[in-house]
């Protein structure tokens, strides 16, 4: 027996298996070229109330071999093998057979929650049909109550109001909540949950978990989690399966996985993501290169070439699944293995972090100030109506925000989606006065431009795009794209071209790559095209938004080192936008934490992420999963109620009572006084140590954390 | 959502008095009512053709601005939409003959709507399969056949069946026999025996568009998530696809819905005209030769008015079927 490590270390007793895939193996074919060997003999079982987490990169095959087992495949998959779920066979099946067990005994819940729903029907009506469908007795009225107390049970406030909304009257994390309420309407015995929060913030995504963690309390149900984000399984996950390029690569227990991992695909994996609680003191180990084509696997193992430990054999012989140290369910296909169980093969010397350029001494030496941005504030109208639009007020965005850049150094802005990042970045690329406040750009008042200065002005701020795909126009060669901000500074054709090569060599690609086209790369390929856009007329400062959010972990850590090497050895100052608070502190020097267009925590990120002060910075932080199954069973929670109000809501007092937990412990006698503080004080930044926080009672926040 | 209807049927009340105007001015220029009377022999004074120029409130004398004015607030003040050349009030030619073309265009775009529709969904489910190939290439075939052929095509079937048979059957010319026995029916039996072949020309042009109009709509959902979810909930792969596709498939439908009652006024004029139906197309294109300004003015009006409701129609099929858009 291994040592009983964690809080809540999982037993190695496992109940009987509910759902056993056996020798799985789902193509499509193609009309030209070859088939899609999207999931290739796979075996697993999940045991009753089981939760196994299920990862890989994107297209490896995670949500094709759990839509098999639910027969939702498209009709032109070829599906080999057998899958049983509580000794029935479900793939001899036909669909009407199928569509009795889907639903009741096993459930899904699907990734994006507004296009999983049905436009044109409410809430409760969807939910309702989930119990209709499985129970033919229940009446309408029947129904509908149920509903709202499903909604309940998923935390919907005013459920029975709210039963009868429709979709798009809902907030993503709502919606995934009603997901959930109708994935568990039936009690179900097994629910895939198929990445159910990738498309949430960190507070609303540790808000859904906790849900269907809940739920599966309820049910006693087993639940197969799919996600790409390692820190989620951390958590959660009884068991791991790692899967790569259609394969299953490796299996066990989530301490066996994380801790002793004998494939060099999950040790590269894991040690390419940061984590939030260390992030920036090591490099990241990027793991180079793409999955094979589905269409065209090669022979030996599909990860040989990007395999530092690969060996002759590799490239023959395709390694088995198979049992290498001493726990006999911990398995893996390596024919490396049995080195790295016992020792051998250090894992640490597979994917070695890699060094940094240069000695990180510029960016802890405070430059001149690049930017000055103060109190900064920018709205939208705000329009009611759908069709006979009236402005209604505005939604103020952006409501006041200061901060400066010195040069060298990063300053991150973070917070949930809609809390005005974006808005404020964009005012700044706008270079014109505006709207309130001053923005001052290497000592220029950008309202004193004109237009000649503003263009020259415009060379020193450059910024790239979350989405590598959208933001390069596919029908340049990369040369041209790179070139196009020094067309508009009227830089010649010669110059140019030898600008190019020069940046291409600078972010890691081939200059004799310039003339191809955007679509013939990668997507770190791409972003490192971006970038290489951004930097073409020698920025002082470089903004990027959301620059590794669309990009899978493996190929992120690239991103990020060499926007590491780049600080480095331009000098450069950098505003980045993210939401993954591990990525954040890896690039970041200080930070913003942004709510409803304010900052509400702004100083070093060392000394904000490690002691967050504002009641919400400790929400997030909390949020933010960290792919250690020890450490992430143990933490204490700081969850936040419900969504971002809507920025045209008015709130007296600070902005963020109506979710702030620290708010609602405080005695509604004892702590009168304080309450009424927090009910009719707009806060202001105030320093505390080497931070500015935004909240009456930073001296209270321990409460939250004990 | 009624103050918005509200709203919109003012507008296209507005318009359709735009459009009637407009007509009715473009008539007066281009139209001339007294050339027959000119060119009869011997010509009649010019006393008598003024009078009955200004019967018709066309006499060229009076400002081309006040003669529409007059006209104008008559229909605004009295109902009175002027005389026709014939010396029959518009009006009375509006009552008679709009029900004779509303016949063709009901029947034709209801049926069509619910054919086309049946077969746009049907096709989509079964997307390249020999039966949705065939009528794929039927609905372009139709589509792109001249509605003149197409009813005279038909008018051939119908005699060749007529004589195969020995009898008969199908008639085709006008809305009814004069020697139909009186009673109901009969009567009845008649009248749908004469719908038989216009009405075939029009379900099938409109069909034909409809079917590829809601088989696009149609493939559009179907890979969409919640018809997986759907599944995923219990429901079998056709079923999803009825209660969920369909239904938001039908969404931009009612916008199509709007469009193509449009071209269908065109194609039933041409076959009230071929088969004989006293209806608003005829009278519209008999306005024409027989240079009646106030005849050309009223058909414009009624079509304007159809549009108007077909267009109101659509808007609440809209609001009906997309609840995104209700407010
Ligand atoms: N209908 C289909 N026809 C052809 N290929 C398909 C089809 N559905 C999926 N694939 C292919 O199967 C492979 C596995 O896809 P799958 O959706 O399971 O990946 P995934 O691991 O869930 O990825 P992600 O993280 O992006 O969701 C991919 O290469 C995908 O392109
Ligand atoms: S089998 Fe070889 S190439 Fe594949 S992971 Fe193991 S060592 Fe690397
Ligand atoms: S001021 Fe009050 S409501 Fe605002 S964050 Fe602090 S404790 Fe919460
Ligand atoms: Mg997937």
């Amino acid at each position: 027996m291994r040592e009983n490590a964690g809080v809540a270390s999982v037993s190695r007793v496992r109940g009987r298996p509910l759902l056993e895939v056996r020798d799985l193996s789902v193509t499509f074919p193609q009309r030209k070229g070859g088939d899609v060997r999207a999931v290739r003999n796979i075996s697993y079982t999940i045991a009753e109330g089981e939760l196994l987490g299920i990862v890989g990169e994107s297209g490896s095959g995670k949500s094709v071999s759990s839509l098999a087992v639910m027969g939702l495949l498209p009709t032109n998959a070829k599906i080999e093998g057998e899958i049983l779920f509580d000794g029935k066979s479900l793939l001899t099946m036909n669909d009407r057979q199928l569509s009795d067990i889907r639903g009741k005994d096993i459930a899904i819940v699907f990734q994006d929650p507004l296009s999983a729903l049905t436009p044109v029907y409410t809430i409760g009506d969807q939910i309702s049909e989930a119990l209709r469908l499985h129970d033919t007795a229940l009446t309408r009225r029947a129904a509908e109550v149920r509903a709202v107390e499903l909604l309940k049970v998923v935390g919907i406030p005013d459920s029975e109001r709210r039963v009868k909304a429709f979709p798009h009257e809902f907030s993503g994390g709502m919606r995934q909540r009603a997901m959930i309420a109708m994935a568990i309407a039936n009690n179900p015995r097994l629910i895939i949950a198929d990445e159910p929060t990738t498309a949430l913030d960190v507070t609303i995504q540790a808000q859904i978990l906790e849900v269907l963690e809940e739920a599966k309390q309820i049910t006693g149900a087993a639940v197969s989690l799919i996600t790409h984000d390692l820190g989620v399984v951390a958590g959660h996950a009884d068991r791991v399966m790692v899967m790569y390029a259609g394969k299953m690569v490796e299996m066990g227990t989530a301490e066996e996985v994380f801790y002793e991992p004998t494939m060099p695909y999950t040790v590269g994996l894991l040690r390419s993501v940061p984590n939030v609680r260390t992030a920036s003191t090591e490099r990241l180990v990027p793991l180079e290169g793409r999955p094979p084509s589905l269409s065209d696997l090669p022979v030996g193992c599909p990860f040989a070439v990007r395999c530092p430990a690969a060996i002759a054999e590799c490239l023959e012989v395709e390694p088995e699944l198979l049992a290498h140290g001493q726990a006999q369910d911990h398995l893996s296909a390596c024919h490396r293995a049995g080195a790295i169980a016992n020792g051998e093969l250090a894992r640490t010397d597979i994917f070695p972090r890699p060094e940094a350029h240069i000695d990180s001494a510029v960016s802890h030496g405070k430059g001149e100030t690049i930017l000055e941005v103060t109190d900064l504030k920018k709205s939208f109208p705000l329009f009611t109506g759908a069709v006979v639009r009236r402005k209604a007020g505005a939604v103020h965005a952006v409501d006041g925000v200061s901060f400066s850049i010195a040069q060298g150094r990063t300053l991150a802005l973070v917070g949930e989606s809609g809390c005005g990042k974006t808005t404020t970045i964009l005012e700044l690329m706008e270079l014109t006065k505006p709207e309130g406040g001053r923005i001052v750009l290497e000592g220029t008042d950008v309202a004193t431009l004109n237009k000649n200065s503003r263009n020259a002005l415009r060379a020193d701020i450059q910024i790239v795009f979350q989405d590598p795909a959208a933001a390069v126009d596919p029908r340049l060669p990369v040369g041209d794209v790179i070139a196009e901000p020094l067309l508009a500074q009227g830089v010649s054709k010669h110059d140019r071209d030898d600008r190019v090569t020069e940046l291409l060599e600078l972010v890691g690609l081939d200059p004799a790559m310039a003339d191809r086209y955007p679509h013939e790369f990668s997507g770190g390929q791409r972003q490192r095209i971006g970038i290489a856009r951004g930097l073409a007329t020698n920025p002082k400062l470089l903004v990027l938004d959301e620059p590794v959010s669309a990009l899978d972990v493996s190929i992120q850590a690239g991103v990020i080192n060499l926007l590491q090497d780049l600080r480095e050895k331009l000098g450069l100052s950098m505003i980045f936008v993210a939401h993954d608070l591990a990525v954040v502190r890896q690039i970041a020097n200080d930070v913003a934490v942004m709510y409803l267009g304010r900052i509400v925590e702004y100083g070093p990120i060392s000394d904000v992420f490690d002691n967050p002060r504002h009641p919400y910075t400790q929400a997030l932080m909390s949020a933010a999963p960290i792919p250690d199954p020890r450490e992430e069973r143990s933490r204490h929670r700081v969850l936040l109620d419900g969504d971002l109000p809507s920025p045209s809501e008015q709130i007296d007092g600070c902005r963020f009572r109506t979710r702030c937990p620290l708010y609602k412990m405080l005695d509604p006698v004892r702590d009168a006084a304080a309450r009424a503080k927090c009910e009719q004080d707009d806060p202001n930044l105030r320093p505390h140590d080497f931070v500015e926080v935004a909240c009456h009672h930073v001296d209270r926040n321990k409460l939250l954390v004990d | 959502m009624a103050l918005y209807l509200i709203r919109r049927v003012i507008n296209y009340l507005i318009l359709t008095a735009v459009a009637t105007s407009l007509a009715y001015l473009l008539a007066s220029v281009g139209l001339n009512p007294a050339q027959p009377e000119q060119q009869r022999h011997p010509r009649p004074p010019q006393i008598v053709i003024d009078h009955l120029l200004d019967r018709w409130g066309a006499n060229p004398h009076v400002p081309l601005i006040e003669r529409v004015w007059v006209w104008f607030s008559n229909i605004l003040f009295h109902g009175d939409f002027g005389i026709s050349v014939q010396n029959q009030p518009v009006v009375t030619l509006l009552t008679t003959r709009a029900g004779v073309s509303l016949q063709l265009l009901l029947i034709g775009s209801i049926i069509g709507a619910i054919l086309g529709v049946v077969l746009g969904v049907w096709g989509a489910v079964r997307q390249y399969k020999p039966s949705d190939q065939i009528v794929t290439y039927a609905s372009f075939v139709i589509y792109a056949t001249p509605v003149i052929v197409m009813a005279i095509l038909l008018m051939v079937l119908a005699t060749g069946f007529n004589q195969a048979v020995g009898t008969q059957i199908i008639t085709f010319s006008g809305q009814y026999s004069a020697d139909a026995p009186a009673a109901f029916w009969p009567q009845l039996g008649d009248r749908l025996v004469h719908l038989l072949l216009p009405t075939t020309v029009l379900i099938l042009t409109s069909a034909a568009s409809y079917s590829r109009y809601q088989r696009n709509a149609m493939l559009d959902v179907l890979g969409a998530d919640y018809i997986r979810t759907a599944r995923a909930k219990g429901r079998t792969r056709n079923s999803a696809l009825i209660r969920h596709g369909v239904r938001v498939a039908l969404i931009p439908m009612s916008t199509f819905f709007a469009y193509s009652f449009g071209t269908l006024v065109t194609g039933s004029t041409l076959l009230e005209i071929i088969f004989s139906w006293h209806g608003m197309g005829e009278q519209a294109i008999q306005s024409i030769q027989q240079n009646d300004i106030n005849g050309v003015a009223g058909a414009t009006f009624f079509v304007a008015i159809l549009i108007l409701c077909s267009s109101t129609l659509s808007e609440v099929l809209y609001a009906a079927l997309d609840p995104r858009v209700r407010r």
